[in-house]
């Protein structure tokens, strides 16, 4: 092999660790660029966000269900920790892996009924339960503070240092989504991970390759739930303060559509999609007056012409058109 | 190996299969033929828990298996193929062959989310079975093309190699070249007799007459959910019920 050829077969067999470390140093270097306060903020909800995306891509990509509901957990981890912390006092950190663990049973016990239901009914279900929670939350004024939000949620601190201001905020955060990242790609890369895109491709194929199909969908179910939790928590005690509307089904689809705009089954496009979700009402104006349209405008024309979603779509056409100029070649 | 007694399906009262017996010894392969609407693809349902049969008694190794669920069936070390292809089409021919691998690769997905390095290696050593079995089917060259742009031949390929490369007890192939010209199937023959010469133990469900004739060690023919005749392949050939079932009633005029 000549020197180039040995750069190449390098960087293939180990681009998932390049990009991870190249994205790592990228954040590490970008409070040194960028200390404006509100753009920081931002980046910083984008890791919120990708964490819940990156738990979600693995439910609706991998294993080829859909949640409408994945806010409920998102809510149920933020309410948490406000509610361990402040009404009872708990200190932050265990408190947070206390509710992710509660989250988790929750999970299962509406994972294990509902995820007998597969395409509208799921989705429905799942709506059902955001419904609810969302209204708990709404409703229950004594532990949750009602309509007018729970205020006073302690920042989090490590041995010390509190961190309370972007920039360690920054750094928290963004380390909680690369773990988050890392450990999805190794799932994905797995043995498992490959019984799980089976599962979306042809559930009665994937159970014949010896995947437990109903098995695999609860366990997703309940890992997509806990990382979205563990936003919820990261989230609660970053923003010190929460309110009901953060947690309703609009939060829901919106998780979706970064999923669908990040591409199913992509585990750097859940990235993406945060990223892009969350910085777009900021670039234009206009998308910011009418989300709500332009959300669903999104939605409708990433599924009509990229089934996929927008990046997996994309790198599938891609991969399509190479192989098929290989095959004429051969054959040529 | 595998011994069917008794075996029934019924499909809300409409009977698809009626007791079937029969059994595929270890090391053979066994054919299974009949007509059209026979109850082949049913029965292999029923084996492979897809669609577990009303009644009767599926014994896998002297214990039955009649019921259990597909992915029991597979990790118990029968694999399948589909008479039509279940492969993913979006992932690459590689990954499609590494699922049929599925069974080793692990069960926990905390271990799987950690990557250690016993799992590295383990992933590493499937790679290179995965390759090996492309490389018997001669896809080695395709390995990182997506499953859905290869042509009808190489897919049939794909699912057979993703059958194999777990090394299953048993094979159950699901009509392996309906659809293929005359010289992709002397070649998938030719490929399933090396498998039977290395030791493999295949079901083999099919329509080309004379691929069965040629390799098949025992015969079992199925007419209207019925096991009508069992055999060798010279056997089968003149037995009146089987010409009969294939041929229609012939009256006794000669």
């Amino acid at each position: 092999m000549t020197g180039r050829q040995q750069l190449i077969y390098f960087l293939t067999l180990h681009r998932t660790g390049l990009a991870v470390t190249l994205m790592a140093a990228a954040l590490l270097l970008f409070p040194l660029v960028e200390d404006n306060p509100y753009t920081l903020g931002l980046t910083n909800l984008i890791a919120i966000n990708a964490i819940v995306v990156l738990g979600l891509n693995l439910f609706i990509g991998y294993t080829g269900q859909i949640s409408l509901g994945h806010a409920a957990f998102f809510g149920l981890g933020a309410y948490g920790s406000a509610v361990a912390t402040v009404t009872f006092g708990l200190p932050a950190w265990p408190a947070m892996f206390l509710v992710a663990a509660l989250v988790a049973v929750v999970a299962l016990a509406v994972g294990i009924p509902v995820l007998r239901l597969s395409g509208h009914y799921l989705a429905m279900a799942t709506l059902g339960l955001n419904y609810v929670v969302h209204t708990v939350l709404l409703q229950w004024d004594e532990v949750t503070g009602g309509p007018s939000g729970f205020a006073g949620i302690p920042g989090l601190t490590v041995p010390g240092a509190s961190i309370d201001d972007p920039v360690s905020l920054h750094y928290l955060l963004w380390g909680f989504a690369m773990a988050c990242l890392l450990l999805c790609l190794n799932l994905v890369r797995s043995g498992v991970g490959r019984g799980m895109s089976a599962l979306a491709g042809d559930e009665t194929a994937a159970a014949c390759l010896g995947v437990d199909t109903r098995a695999t969908k609860v366990k997703v179910f309940v890992l997509s739930a806990v990382l979205a939790s563990l936003a919820g928590s990261l989230y609660a005690h970053s923003s010190q303060y929460v309110s009901p509307d953060t947690f309703g089904i609009f939060a829901s689809t919106d998780f979706v559509i970064m999923v669908v705009v990040g591409g199913m089954g992509s585990i750097w496009g859940s990235v993406f999609g945060a990223a892009f979700l969350t910085l777009m009402p900021e670039w234009v104006e206009f998308f910011n007056e009418h989300k709500d349209f332009v959300h669903g405008g999104i939605l409708v024309l990433v599924l009509m012409f990229l089934p996929q979603g927008l990046i997996t779509g994309l790198t599938d056409m891609v991969r399509v058109r190479l192989a098929l100029r290989r095959r004429d070649h051969a054959a040529a | 190996m595998l011994r069917l007694e008794g075996v029934g399906k019924n499909f809300g009262g409409l009977p698809a299969l009626q007791d079937v017996s029969f059994g595929a010894p270890v090391g053979r392969l066994t054919a299974l033929i009949g007509p059209n609407g026979a109850g082949k693809s049913t029965l292999i349902n029923c084996i492979t828990g897809v669609n577990p049969p009303t009644s009767g008694a599926v014994l896998f190794q002297g214990s039955d298996i009649a019921g259990l669920p597909a992915h029991k069936v597979t990790r118990l070390g029968i694999h399948r193929t589909f008479q039509n292809l279940r492969l993913f089409p979006r992932l690459s021919v590689l990954d499609n062959v590494l699922a049929g691998l599925t069974c080793e690769g692990g069960q926990s997905m905390l271990m799987a989310m950690l990557r250690l390095p016993y799992l590295r290696h383990r992933e590493r050593q499937l790679r290179l079975r995965a390759l090996e079995a492309m490389d018997a089917f001669g896809l080695a060259d395709k390995a990182s093309w997506p499953a859905g742009v290869l042509a009808y031949g190489d897919k049939k390929r794909v699912e057979l190699a993703r059958a194999i490369v777990g090394r299953p007890k048993l094979l159950l192939l699901d009509e392996p070249v309906a659809g293929l010209n005359a010289e992709e199937t002397a070649a998938v023959g030719e490929q399933l007799r090396n498998l039977r010469r290395a030791g493999h133990t295949i079901l083999l469900v099919e329509h080309d007459m004379d691929l069965v004739m040629n390799i098949a060690d025992l015969v079992v023919v199925l007419d209207s959910g019925k096991c009508i005749a069992t055999g060798t392949a010279d056997e089968v050939r003149r037995n009146p019920l089987v010409l009969e079932a294939y041929l229609g009633r012939m009256e006794a005029t000669a």
